[in-house]
């Protein structure tokens, strides 16, 4: 029993009952897939190239040297944000299931508005490197810093490893390649990524796969609507020909509203609270391009969704049950009609029906792609929260030297590189759909309510931040821990401690108590030093005055 | 920042006016955004029969369709109401507000 892309690279545990049985059967080699792939390679390293001679300091290597524009920003976070996941995972629920893959990727979205009118602008007026420097910039360096380097490290390495292990079954599904030779090839171009190119090349290879993503995403999605003279009710019609009614209402996804509300929080709050996306406000000069940032993000990343529910009920009329893609293996064991290499393949296959084997060897390049970059803003948020947060600002007390920071920051990179590859192997088999919904519950929960307010509270002190954050983040783990998909699904446990699948809601609530009791109940000398500094903070956050690498007018 | 210019900037009456307006308006659209996808989020839990009632006599497409991509559309546009008040508004208010603090700093 392999769980497979479909669960690791799909968000929260809502996958966990879904695994896709049997092994993983390689595919043969698939010519054009790897000329575009070597392509795709050959155009970023030489990208690489080209930023690691622009990469001198160590603002350039964290931060592009501030020079992105709110457009490239844009893309590049829209490029950080669609993994494979939300390509091939999100399109496989609406094949699969119809209406209830667009309620999952809605809660995706809706996380970004919100990051706009409350934290985008007020991130990049106080920020520096990381989220850290914002959530300790009034507050004790050394015990703020060092969990908001735990809680970002614990999200970037649990989301890598989803990635990984997504990345290596999807590559052996696609290329034919052994699983291991797929994750150490993912690891190592991500290194060469950025601790040559840092923060540049990264947001270039995004800015590069978004593009390419968007553009085949939105080829499949007008071949799709061709076929039915781009009326929807006609090719809704006919899928529901092909599937039955239930495609087009809400299903099993969300079922009480005590687990819509936590996945909602979750969703929402945790994509505020990822280090690697917070991290790509720091590339832009100003607050007016960080806001501009989020703007197009938003819409590009909802044109997405839009295409990818398209492409789903796209495969639903011209994958499923066509003899070309029908897995006969399976078929004869458990009925049906499943496809080959699983649901997670519909995109993949859609790509071949509308546009033979040169589009889908540019479609399994693209998701290629669209690893390779998730993979590498997850690595430079990882490496920056150990080398500015833990060395420079909590072991050298802020008195680093920039360029043995920037080596640090290399060395962590080779060494999380390293780790991801590591434990992208060691968990091949293991069922890990819980890590991306611990990730998020974690961003929501530890990583966000220090964040926010730190910008918002001037009440908020070191002990509260310290012991409350700390509660946010316990209580995500345990309850993940002890509910449903890892108790059950992964310990093999008749019934789950915690019935809910989602933590948030609790874990949440859990933080932001924690941070208000323990901030008003502090009394100490240095607590009221803190709630006078927030004077200072508000002004520069509100106007800019005073920000790193802002324009002088 | 020196104390003196915190104190001269926090009684400034153009940062007031921008703290004032440009929360107001932020927490209004956040409000406006919670309601829209929690409203939707929750529809679903009680009653996902709403959405699932064809658009109209005969018709295959549900109401949950543009229901939902006009969930996505929303936060497009709130985002685009925002950045185009703060582009415009707030930005002006806020180099004002620059502009006195280094001419008389």
């Amino acid at each position: 029993m392999k769980p497979i892309i479909f669960l690791l690279l799909g968000s929260a545990g809502i996958f966990a009952g879904e695994a896709i049985s049997g092994a993983v059967d390689k595919q043969p080699l698939n010519m054009s897939a790897i000329i575009m792939f070597l392509i795709f390679v050959g155009a970023t390293l030489a990208i690489t190239y080209w930023a690691a001679k622009r990469t001198k300091t160590a603002k350039d290597f964290y931060t592009a040297g501030g020079g992105i524009t709110g457009f490239q920003n844009g893309m590049a976070i829209a490029g950080d944000y669609m993994s494979a996941a939300s390509f091939l995972g999100i399109s496989a629920l609406v094949y699969g299931k119809g209406y209830d893959g667009l309620i999952y990727s809605i809660g995706f979205l809706v996380g970004w508005p919100i990051i706009l009118f409350m934290v985008a602008e007020q991130l990049r007026n106080l920020g520096k490197y990381t989220f850290a420097d914002v959530a300790s910039y009034r507050l004790r360096q050394t015990p703020i810093r060092t969990l908001a380097a735990f809680g970002s490290i614990a999200t970037v390495i649990l989301y890598l490893i989803a990635q990984m292990v997504g990345a290596g079954k999807l590559i052996q599904l696609l290329f034919g390649l052994e699983y291991e030779i797929a994750v150490i090839l993912v690891g190592v171009l991500m290194i060469l990524y950025v601790t040559f190119g840092g923060m540049l090349a990264t947001t270039w290879v995004q800015i590069i796969k978004a593009f390419l993503l968007l553009s085949g995403a939105t080829f499949m999605a007008i071949a799709v609507m061709a076929h039915y003279n781009f009326n929807f009710e006609s090719l809704f019609a006919k899928a529901v020909e092909m599937k039955d009614v239930t495609i087009m209402a809400p299903g099993k996804l969300v079922s009480d509203p005590i687990s819509a509300l936590s996945l909602g929080i979750a969703l929402m709050f945790g994509t505020a609270g990822l280090p690697h996306i917070l991290m790509r406000f720091f590339t832009v000069s100003d607050a007016k391009e960080a806001r501009k940032s989020v703007f197009y993000a938003t819409g590009f990343i909802g044109y997405f969704y839009i295409l990818t529910f398209i492409i789903g009920f796209g495969a639903i009329v011209m994958v499923f049950q066509n003899p070309q893609y029908l897995d006969l293996a399976k078929q004869a064991v458990d009925g049906g009609s499943p496809i080959l290499g699983g649901d997670n393949m519909a995109a993949i296959h859609l790509s071949h029906a509308v546009g033979g084997d040169f589009f889908l060897g540019f479609i399994s390049a693209v998701a290629f792609a669209t690893i390779l970059a998730v993979v590498s803003g997850l690595t430079l948020a990882g490496a920056s929260a150990i080398s500015h947060d833990l060395y420079a600002s909590v072991l050298r007390k802020g008195k680093a030297d920039g360029l043995m920071e920037m080596k640090v920051s290399k060395i962590a990179t080779v060494i999380l590189g390293i780790v991801a590859i590591y434990l992208g192997i060691a968990f091949e088999e293991q069922n890990i759909a819980f890590m991306v919904g611990l990730a998020f519950a974690i961003a929501a929960s530890a990583n966000f309510p220090i964040l926010f307010l730190s910008m918002y509270w001037s009440k908020l002190t070191t002990r509260g931040a310290l012991l409350g954050g700390s509660l946010g983040l316990l209580t995500a783990a345990v309850l993940v821990v002890l509910g449903p998909t890892v108790w059950v699904d992964f310990l093999g446990h008749a019934e789950a401690i915690f019935p809910y699948k989602y933590p948030a809601l609790f874990s949440v609530s859990a933080a932001f108590i924690g941070i208000w009791f323990f901030s008003i109940t502090d009394r100490s000398e240095s607590a009221q030093r803190e709630k006078e500094a927030f004077e200072a903070q508000y002004i520069r956050a509100q106007t800019g005055i005073g920000a790193e690498g802002a324009v002088e007018h | 920042m020196k104390q003196e210019m915190v104190d001269r900037i926090k009684n400034d009456p153009d940062f007031l006016q921008l703290v004032r307006v440009r929360s107001t308006f932020a927490w209004t659209l956040t409000i406006v955004m919670l309601v829209i996808y929690f409203g939707f989020v929750l529809t679903i839990a009680f009653d996902p029969s709403v959405l699932g009632t064809p658009l109209s006599a005969g018709s295959v497409t549900t109401v949950g369709i543009p229901v939902g991509v006009g969930v996505i559309v929303s936060a497009f546009i709130l985002t685009g109401i925002y950045v185009r008040r703060a582009n415009g508004e707030f930005d002006e208010l806020t180099a004002k507000i620059k502009r006195k603090a280094k001419g008389e700093a």
